[in-house]
């Protein structure tokens, strides 16, 4: 049984042994001369400003987790009504709670203020 | 295309659930009193209880409704197994509701972030900013949340198929990360919920590529087709290696949200840092949710094979042991009974480990005794707890005997009870999973198991002594000048205190109904 | 009327709620009344059992009550259920009649404690969980009659909790006897799983199952590694002499007179099975015939007198031990009755002078005492002369019994029982000679010195007259107790008859009875001389032994040893749990970036996701090793 496998522990074999290979020859042989202009991200980019780790308003977040969830509403309804014939009044149905669901929801989220930008 | 048939009593209890989260969210936003919305889904829950027990031997079925990949298979199963464990997480939801109905406005407000500067604008004049701050309370969504993570929970413990389990599994971990954060004052309450979070995504990746490998090696992911189809060996040769793999990814998921060593890290933090109802309800209520599903998952795919076994004797032995430890020596109560819950599981593993009849008879009795216990503990924490902290130490109950006799005794039992002292429920749960270890020829898990409930004994007898064997930590002349709050639990709280140590006196004193039903529950699995 | 055995457990029961609850609100006179009024009335239920029990004929004094059907698993079944039989009644009876004396007694000795309403709902829930363990007619309801005397037990032990040393000694109770009671449930559960019931007559029936199973030797091993947690033996007496920091009643009641004897209780209990492991059953008597003769070495050298006591409780326990090890179960039981009367008395009178002397209790303090504490020194004479084995007391009758059943057994364990009985009279006139005769050594003590109440000194006297009568119940061959008891130990009962029948000269035993009161005589003698008309011969003695005085003097550093050895390094253990993983997880986490940037070691540079990767690391880890063994099984 284990011949059928063999082809994979090759292929295993070799991109390991491409990638030690690729590194290790790159470390030995290549030129090391750092001077700061190589060591900046983007050496023929623009001069980065201040610390790429900086803090910005939390409220992208609840936007962004509302559209989500919008998003992905939606997109379920494509399939639906592609099959909407076959699954007639039961997928209706269906859908129809689906979207009560989702309404109470987005009711819930517009009355405590998430779309408010403060 | 054929109609599904959908069973309404089997999915009646999510029905129940679901409807009032939904009729509280929206009734959140026009009731100024929100206690009002604790009755609403304290009845709901009952309602769901009242469910469970009306669909009791109506064993069927509601196939999936969108074809799929498990065609015929049935995706949820109200057997006597599910049905005792979604009984297991409503009791446990129930008691936390009544738990929070008095004290949940003391995680649940919060100031509005844009009042905050009006006050500090006006602050030259305080006299003016009559109305204060601009409080929010978030009471609802709570209820909401702890509702919607019920419906997840009674979900995986009916559910039978992988698919089903896990998108059970989601729903309740993604309103438990919102309520582990729950508390907005506490930072920590954030933190926990972050790493909670970041861990249980994590987990759910392994969970996920596990059913994927178990689909790929049986074709299904249908409980009942998979027991079917690995029967007589039928899995193709290269196939074969991706059941083992994908079911030791699955048992990582499940180790996680039982918080199984070495799946275990987020437990302290998330138990610590959540407040304090939360923590009481998804301690136990995870369990009974996860256990059923994962007594199921081990019927269906492992047929109880001895590697299987093994390895789970060993995840308990290495959960009770490191749980115990590091309880040992914890300033903070709640961070104690955090790593204790993590023994727990331990010892509810052991039952399972053994693989049989009595072993798993013994692990079911045990979570329910665990639930009455564990919860019970939480509610006297939450009841000497602060109403401006989060965090209950071994301050809060120094000679509490003197202070609150009743609390106090009530307390003692429940401490007694997870020490494993006679007659309490307690000690019969280890006592059925230990002696089911003993049956299956693993004594040697047994004695593990003894050992280190005597360990466990040093810690919770360590709480009785603080509470009557200690003087209070502020002075009595400390507490009559009012420097001090002096903190009444209040009727909800003592009421669920109450409830909790009736159970675990209940469970241990007068047992035939229970163990009987539990026998009924497990007849029907697939076990040597 | 035995059908109403339940009634014992009521009252008690009853007791401990009303006392618990209302306790202060009842105040002292109504509680003074109540509490030992329960344990009046179960006394009563448990004379009326006794009588009604002797109005049948043997072969029927076997009667369960059943109460409830407690738990069901598959096939296997427990009732809550009572055995009402010789044994059990004869404990019973053990249990509530010196339980009463001692209620009393406290009645008197707790007077003036802040926390006296909480003292008799302990005492009273003691009781409970006594009768509970003696009555029951199966293991597990033993068991939990066997953990509820443990945890009563450990609170009384920590009463005055406000003396370190009291909070420390029934911490230490607990867990030394956990250690023990692990073996108890150990033992449960193998007899669950290869008999299938816990019903001892079930059991019993069954007991070749075991034997065919090869764990006869197992469970009953495990039994005896629970009663010497329990009861007090080598090597796992440490807590006794500790637990003397409690009220002195307490003592008395729980570790003396009842408590500590239910490891013997449940080895008699058991006999069947015993019987069908020799070697297990040689065990029992060789470390009682060790212990017996261990702690009178070290009572000898103590200048505590509860401490004295305690030493000489665990001596008289190994004796109890030696006595069911080599089959004689029903002079195991006889010792333990009436070891309960002179050693309930002692300690007693041990408190009144305790009571006398404003809590003093080192002995070379004390002198001439019978001067001042008449009543208290009489009785304290009378059980210390019963302990001695002096002839025509109590003690010496049961003890005699024992020597002359272990000579039989093994001429080595009668000589070890025999030295035993020698230095037990040396130090019981000791004990004696040094407070109450000779000159008084602190002035300010002995002027103070005053008589106790008469709730005290009732009790003394009362118990003072069973320790000198309860030995006639057993004189040899007109024994009472021995006809009463045997039919319960059916094969042990039959196999001693035969041991007796087999052995040609009854002159031996007449024989070996002089021999032992001699020896008592002359161990009081020495005592009086060595006490009082010679008092140089104790240094003496003591620089001729050397080394060897010294390890007696500090018991032979065991509970050194103890906490070099266990306690100390599972400290460590716990410590370092506790420091490592809780310093990786939250205590760095949340209180402080610095914390976690040191243990650390300055490596991860973004603490937060640091901190989540490793335990993100730990699932990885985890996933591996478990993937991996399923997959190479």
């Amino acid at each position: 049984m284990t011949e059928a496998y063999l082809p994979i522990l090759v292929m295993m074999v070799v991109a390991g042994g491409f990638a030690a290979i690729a590194l290790g020859v790159s470390a030995l042989l290549g030129p090391r001369r750092p001077n700061p202009a190589k060591d900046t991200p983007y050496e023929s980019g623009i001069v980065p400003l201040g610390d790429a780790r900086r803090r910005f308003p939390v409220q992208f977040y609840v936007i962004a987790v509302l559209f989500i969830l919008f998003d992905v509403e939606v997109i379920l309804m494509y399939p639906w009504a592609v099959a909407a014939r076959q699954l007639g009044l039961f997928g209706l149905i269906e859908m129809a709670i689906f979207v009560v669901i989702l309404l109470v929801g987005f009711i819930y989220a517009w009355k405590n203020d998430a779309f408010k930008w403060q | 295309m054929t109609f599904p048939t959908l069973n309404f009593p089997v999915i009646a209890p999510q029905i129940v659930l679901v409807a009032a989260a939904l009729i509280i969210l929206l009734a959140d936003l026009m009731v100024a009193n929100k206690r009002i919305l604790g009755w609403i889904s304290l009845i709901a829950v009952i309602g769901a209880l009242a469910a469970v027990f009306v669909c009791r031997s109506d064993s069927a079925a509601f196939p999936l409704a969108l074809g799929g990949p498990s065609g015929p298979g049935t995706m949820a199963l109200a057997d006597g197994l599910g049905l005792f464990a979604s009984a297991a997480v409503l009791i446990a939801a129930g008691l936390a509701i009544l738990l929070a109905i008095e004290r949940v406005g003391d995680f649940s407000r919060f100031e509005k972030p844009g009042s905050e500067k009006k006050q500090a604008r006006s602050g030259d004049h305080p006299i003016a900013e009559a109305p204060g701050p601009q409080v929010t309370d978030r009471a609802g969504a709570y209820y909401a949340l702890l509702l919607l993570a019920t419906a997840g929970m009674t979900a995986m413990a009916t559910a039978s198929d992988l698919m089903t389990i896990f998108i059970a599994l989601e729903i309740f971990s993604l309103a438990l990360y919102i309520l582990v954060g729950f508390n907005r004052r506490d930072l920590r309450s954030g933190e926990a919920a972050l790493k909670y979070f970041l861990l249980g995504a994590f987990a759910s990746g392994f969970f996920l590529y596990g059913i994927a490998l178990i689909y790929a090696a049986t074709g299904t992911t249908s409980l009942e087709a998979i027991l079917h189809n690995i029967q007589p060996m039928s899995i193709s040769l290269p196939f074969r290696p991706l059941l083992p793999v994908g079911m030791g990814l699955l048992l990582v998921g499940f180790g996680f949200k039982l918080a199984l060593v070495p799946f275990h890290m987020w437990t302290p933090d998330a138990y610590q840092g959540a407040p304090t109802p939360v923590t009481a309800f998804m301690s136990v209520a995870t369990k009974a949710a996860a256990f059923a599903a994962l007594i199921r998952v081990l019927a269906a795919v492992a047929s109880y094979d001895r590697p299987w076994l093994l390895a789970l004797a060993a995840l308990a032995v290495l959960t009770m042991t490191l749980g115990n430890l590091a309880a040992l020596r914890q300033t903070s109560l709640k961070r104690m009974l955090a790593y204790s819950s993590i023994a727990h599981a331990g010892y509810l593993l052991i039952g399972l480990a053994a693989g049989n009849q009595l072993g798993v008879e013994g692990a079911l009795y045990y979570l329910l005794a665990y639930t009455f216990m564990n919860l019970g503990a939480f509610a006297v924490l939450l009841a000497v707890q602060r109403r401006d902290e989060n965090d209950v130490t071994g301050d809060r109950i120094l000679g509490l005997a003197g202070r609150q006799p009743l609390l106090a005794a009530l307390m003692a039992v429940l401490m007694f009870s997870l020490a494993g002292i006679p007659p309490l429920a307690g000690f019969f749960g280890k006592l059925y999973v230990f002696s089911g270890a003993v049956e299956a020829g693993l004594a040697w898990l047994a004695i593990v198991g003894v050992l280190n409930s005597a360990l466990g004994a040093y810690y919770y007898l360590r709480v009785t002594i603080l509470m009557f064997m200690a003087e209070p930590a502020e002075s009595d002349q400390e507490i009559s000048s009012g420097k001090v709050e002096t903190l009444q639990p209040g009727w909800a709280v003592m009421t669920t205190v109450v409830l909790a140590v009736l159970g675990t006196i209940v469970l241990g004193l007068w047992q035939w109904p229970w163990t009987q039903t539990i026998a009924q529950a497990v007849s029907t699995l697939a076990l040597r | 009327m035995l059908d109403y055995a339940w009634l014992m457990l009521l009252f008690p029961a009853l007791g401990t709620l009303i006392i618990a609850f209302f306790g202060r609100r009842l105040g002292k006179g109504v509680i003074s009344w109540l509490a030992p009024g329960t344990v009046l009335l179960s006394f009563a239920v448990a004379v009326s059992q006794f009588a009604t029990l002797l109005g049948l004929p043997a072969e029927e004094r076997h009667h369960e009550v059943v109460l409830w059907q407690w738990m069901t698993a598959g096939s296997f079944s427990v009732d809550l259920a009572l055995l009402i039989d010789q044994l059990s009644v004869t404990m019973a009876l053990v249990v509530t009649g010196v339980g009463f004396l001692i209620h009393v007694y406290s009645v008197g000795y707790m007077h003036d404690d802040p926390r006296y309403s909480r003292f008799f709902a302990y005492m009273n829930f003691f009781i409970l969980m006594m009768l509970t363990l003696v009555l029951a007619n199966n293991y597990l309801l033993l068991y939990v009659g066997w953990e509820g005397v443990g945890l009563a037990s450990y609170l009384l032990i920590g009463f005055w909790f406000e003396k370190p040393s009291a909070a420390d000694a029934g911490k230490k109770a607990f867990i030394v006897n956990r250690v023990g009671d692990f073996g108890l449930a150990l033992a449960i559960m193998f007899i669950w799983s290869t008999v299938g019931s816990l019903r001892f007559a079930d059991v019993f029936a069954n007991a070749d199952v075991l034997v065919a199973a090869g764990v006869i030797g197992t469970v009953t091993m495990l039994m005896l590694l629970a009663a010497t947690g329990k009861s007090a033996q080598l090597p796992l007496y440490v807590w006794l002499p500790d637990a003397m920091e409690g009220p002195t009643p307490v003592s008395a009641l729980i570790h003396a007179a009842t408590m500590v004897t239910a490891g013997v209780y449940m080895t008699a209990r058991s006999a069947a099975l015993f019987d069908l492991a020799p070697t297990s059953a040689m065990w029992v008597a060789g470390i009682g015939a060790a212990t017996a003769l261990y702690a009178a070495t070290i009572a000898l050298a103590q200048t505590d007198l509860k401490r004295i006591l305690a030493y000489s409780t665990i001596s008289q326990l190994g004796y109890m031990f030696l006595a069911v090890g080599v089959g004689a179960y029903a002079s195991g039981i006889f010792h333990l009755a009436t070891h309960a009367f002179f050693k309930a008395l002692l300690f007693l009178a041990a408190g009144s002078v305790m009571h006398a002397l404003h809590g003093e209790l080192n002995i070379n303090k004390m002198g001439n005492l019978r001067a001042k504490l008449p009543t208290t020194y009489w009785t304290y004479l009378i059980g210390a002369a019963a302990l001695a084995g002096i002839p025509l007391l109590s003690g010496f009758f049961s003890k005699d019994e024992i020597l002359w059943y272990a000579w039989q057994k093994s001429p080595v364990l009668w000589a070890v029982g025999l030295v035993t009985a020698g230095l037990t009279a040396i130090y019981a006139f000791r004990s004696v000679f040094v407070p109450f005769w000779g000159q008084p050594r602190d002035q300010k003590l002995f002027h103070h010195a005053h008589e106790s109440p008469p709730a005290m000194t009732v009790p003394l006297i009362v118990l003072a007259v069973g320790a000198v009568l309860a030995g006639y119940i057993g004189i040899p061959h007109l024994s009472l107790i021995e006809g009463w008891l045997e039919p319960v130990f059916h094969a042990g009962g039959a196999a001693a008859e035969g041991a007796k029948a087999a052995y040609p000269a009854a002159w031996v035993e007449w024989v070996l009875l002089a021999v032992s009161a001699l020896v008592a005589l002359a161990g009081a003698y020495f005592a009086y001389t060595a006490y009082v008309v010679k008092t140089s011969i104790p240094k003496q003695v003591r620089d001729s032994l050397g080394w060897f005085a010294r390890l007696v003097e500090n018991k032979y550093y065991v509970d050194e040893l103890y906490d070099k050895v266990i306690v100390n390094p599972l400290r460590d253990l716990a410590n370092w749990f506790a420091g490592t993983v809780d310093k990786a997880g939250l205590d760095g986490a949340v209180n402080g970036i610095a914390g976690i940037a040191g243990w650390l070691g300055g490596q991860a540079r973004r603490l937060q996701t640091g901190l989540v990767g490793l335990y993100a690391l730990s699932i990885l880890f985890g996933a591996v090793a478990l993937v991996a063994w399923l997959v190479i099984r």
